[in-house]
């Protein structure tokens, strides 16, 4: 198939009016959810998706749902740099590193060159991923064509590992995570051999006083990603948002107008090194499965500032150190689509959400989508390309609006997700047993995340469980029970060795650490 | 912050082992097949149902036991804080927010989604926020009348409304 027609038809399939308009109102919920403190792209995909069965039903096609969700997720890479600059609080985890130079810039009244070198910056860095994407995908589809059950398990080890070894988090806490939502995505009934798996009906079986209020057949559904996902994203995260930022915060002025826009837009070329870098270098880590926007944009304004000749400015209000960052997390989330698509791994938690929003609608989600559901992968390909300038444009234009929005007291905000969270959840099953089962991981999501466990591993856990146990076990079917088949196939092999390297990076770190420290002391 | 991180991770232990016990468990159809039964490879090399969540959670167990040995040594910021694990403010915040959402699912059980969402607005907007009557009333109300539409009217998903179910008949016939 030609890549270039294929991509002009996507494209003209997204400018479709219904299309187009789902880009844009998916931008406009984007960058809000991404500016608001508190919520990010994870949150509104995860907290949103159940409202898409609707565009569904309207559209009759799996594209637009997905094309606005996706909008959704470029919108808040967007949106995150408005109250990181604005506020001094990052309005999504993705852009943190964000922070660092534009809030100082801020501080010095330059929040709007701050505000345009972010808008344009992440412009660039889509636009570099996209082609990147657009180039990459559809020969790496048709390389894991080839892949069997061995592989498709040793790429899943590989995003667990990498969550392991490359996630920053405390090691233990991160593999209970992990563990714990591949155990919960068990709950049910097992497909292969159709017996009933660790349904928690008995335990309340003690108490036969609580038969009639508490309904625990509802485990024999088994513990639906949606409801783990807006728990976590919609619950917990707004408890914990509404705990942290207990004082007022207080806001920069930003006076954007067209004039400001133009004089910021001709300082931009300054800029160029930390975009470039953050263009390229977010794109690869985004790639890699389970990592994702946050450690991309953290690493290029890292990179960008080691390379630097004046590295003293950045931390002061250096437009490089905004650029690298912005270019880098809307990099990163296009190439964080690029194994979601093609492998079927998503390489971030809300292309995790993505993913099974896809097979809600009905989709098999890997490398058979490029060769199988054209009509769907091309129109979505060409909604990366349209939502890019869409965002920017709506982005630059309406700054000011965004500004205002910020405004919005939190406990305005706080109820009206708690209420969104209730309802979506209910509408995607309509069952209350599940709304009950969110609120409850909400909270206990809260309180592991005070401790430190992270809860990422966890939401994409669920979401690989279902791929993951079947493949490793018709792998050892496959077998006759050795373990050898993830080690000694040609492509498995070097995978599972990586994921292995990956998994025993941390202690590596230990042990050099510990000979380092040693040696200097002696 | 020490003492809840140890409580967690004794809960966390405790859980594991309890999945473990759990997923031992045979098909309830036979009751011939022991416990612990499916947990390995059967005849044919294939592993079992229980295989996967058993040995997931023996690993979640053994970082449970992993998180115990770092608060021992104190290598793991929450076993060297000093800080509470939760202050004043968070159990005040969790009391009423918490609680404020567990009394809101158990209205909407009771007086079904619409009556629920209101009452939930109205106590977080107004004794919470301490926004004025006016804005908490005109969100409390037009937030249940919007999901109404969205909903009941155009999604045809319609949301349980408990003993305020015969209220709504006569909506129903108007617009359904």
């Amino acid at each position: 198939m030609e890549v270039i027609p294929s991509l002009v038809d996507g494209i003209f399939q997204a400018l479709m009016p219904i299309n187009l308009g789902l880009c844009v109102v998916g931008v406009v919920v984007g960058l809000f959810v991404g500016a608001m403190p508190g919520l990010g792209s994870v949150n509104g995909v995860a907290i949103l998706l159940p409202f898409t069965f609707v565009i569904q039903d309207l559209t009759g096609s799996a594209t637009s749902p997905m094309i606005f969700l996706a909008a959704i997720y470029y919108g808040a890479m967007y949106g995150g740099a408005i109250s990181s600059i604005t506020l001094g609080i990052p309005g999504a985890s993705t852009a943190v590193a964000t922070t660092f130079d534009g809030r100082p810039l801020a501080l010095q009244g330059k929040a709007e060159l701050a505000l345009v070198t972010a808008a344009i910056a992440s412009f660039i860095g889509a636009t570099v991923a996209n082609v990147f994407f657009t180039a990459f995908a559809p020969p790496l589809a048709s390389v894991a064509l080839k892949f069997g059950n061995p592989e498709i398990f040793a790429l899943m080890l590989l995003a667990f590992s990498t969550f392991i070894g490359l996630g920053g988090d405390d090691i233990p806490k991160t593999i209970i995570s992990i563990a714990l939502g591949l155990v919960l995505a068990t709950v049910g009934f097992d497909i292969i051999t159709g017996e009933p798996r660790l349904q928690f009906g008995d335990p309340l079986d003690l108490f036969p006083a609580t038969a009639d209020w508490i309904d625990t057949t509802g485990f024999s559904h088994g513990i639906r990603f949606l409801v783990l996902a807006i728990g976590v994203y919609g619950i917990g995260e707004m408890i914990w948002t509404i705990n942290s930022t207990r004082g007022e915060v207080t806001m920069t002025e930003a006076n954007v107008n067209f004039r400001s826009v133009m004089s910021a837009i001709k300082k931009f070329p300054q800029a160029w090194k930390g975009t470039t870098i953050g263009s390229f270098l977010g794109f690869f880590v985004g790639i890699l499965p389970a990592a994702g926007a946050t450690p991309g944009s953290l690493m290029s304004y890292g990179v960008t500032k080691m390379v630097s000749k004046d590295k003293d400015s950045y931390g002061k209000g250096n437009v490089n150190g905004v650029a690298a960052p912005e270019a880098a997390n809307n990099s990163a989330s296009t190439g964080a689509m690029l194994p979601m698509m093609t492998l079927g791994i998503p390489g971030s938690p809300t292309t995790a959400v993505l993913l099974a929003g896809m097979v809600i609608w009905g989709l098999q989600p890997g490398p058979l989508l490029f060769s199988e559901q054209p009509d769907f992968v091309w129109p979505l390909i060409g909604s990366f390309y349209v939502s890019n300038l869409v965002a920017v444009l709506v982005n630059l234009a309406f700054i000011p609006i965004f500004l205002w929005m910020l405004r919005m007291p939190f406990t305005i905000l706080a109820p009206m997700i708690f209420v969104l969270s209730v309802i979506g959840t209910y509408a995607a099953y309509q069952n209350m047993f599940d709304v009950w089962l969110m609120l409850i991981f909400g909270i206990g999501a809260y309180l592991l995340r005070i401790l430190d466990y992270p809860l990422a591993p966890a939401v994409l856990a669920i979401v690989l469980g279902p791929i993951a146990e079947p493949t490793m076990r018709q792998s050892l079917l496959l077998s006759d029970g050795s373990f050898a088949i993830f080690f000694n196939r040609p492509i498995a092999g070097p995978i599972t060795v990586i994921a292995i390297i990956l998994l025993f990076l941390p202690l590596a770190k230990v042990i050099w650490d510990k000979t380092r420290g040693k040696t200097s002391v002696a | 912050m020490r003492v809840a991180e140890l409580v967690t991770a004794i809960v966390l232990a405790l859980l594991s082992v309890y999945l473990m016990w759990k997923s031992g468990e045979g098909p309830s159809w036979d009751p011939t097949i022991a416990r612990f039964d499916n947990i390995g490879f059967d005849e044919t090399g294939a592993p079992g149902s229980g295989f996967w969540p058993f040995w997931l959670s023996l690993v979640m167990f053994f970082s449970s036991i992993w998180v115990m040995v770092n608060w021992w040594k104190r290598t793991s910021p929450p076993s060297q804080s000093d800080q509470p694990y939760m202050d004043g403010y968070s159990w005040k915040m969790m009391l009423l927010v918490g609680g404020g959402l567990f009394a809101f699912l158990g209205l909407i059980e009771w007086l079904g989604f619409y009556a629920g969402i209101f009452l939930f607005l109205v106590y977080y907007l107004r004794f919470l926020g301490r926004h004025t009557w006016r804005r908490t009333l005109l969100i409390a109300v037009l937030t249940p009348v919007f999901c109404f539409f969205f909903f009941d009217v155009a999604m045809r998903i319609v949301l349980p409304k408990g003993i305020t179910e015969p209220l709504f008949l006569p909506l129903y016939d108007i617009f359904l």
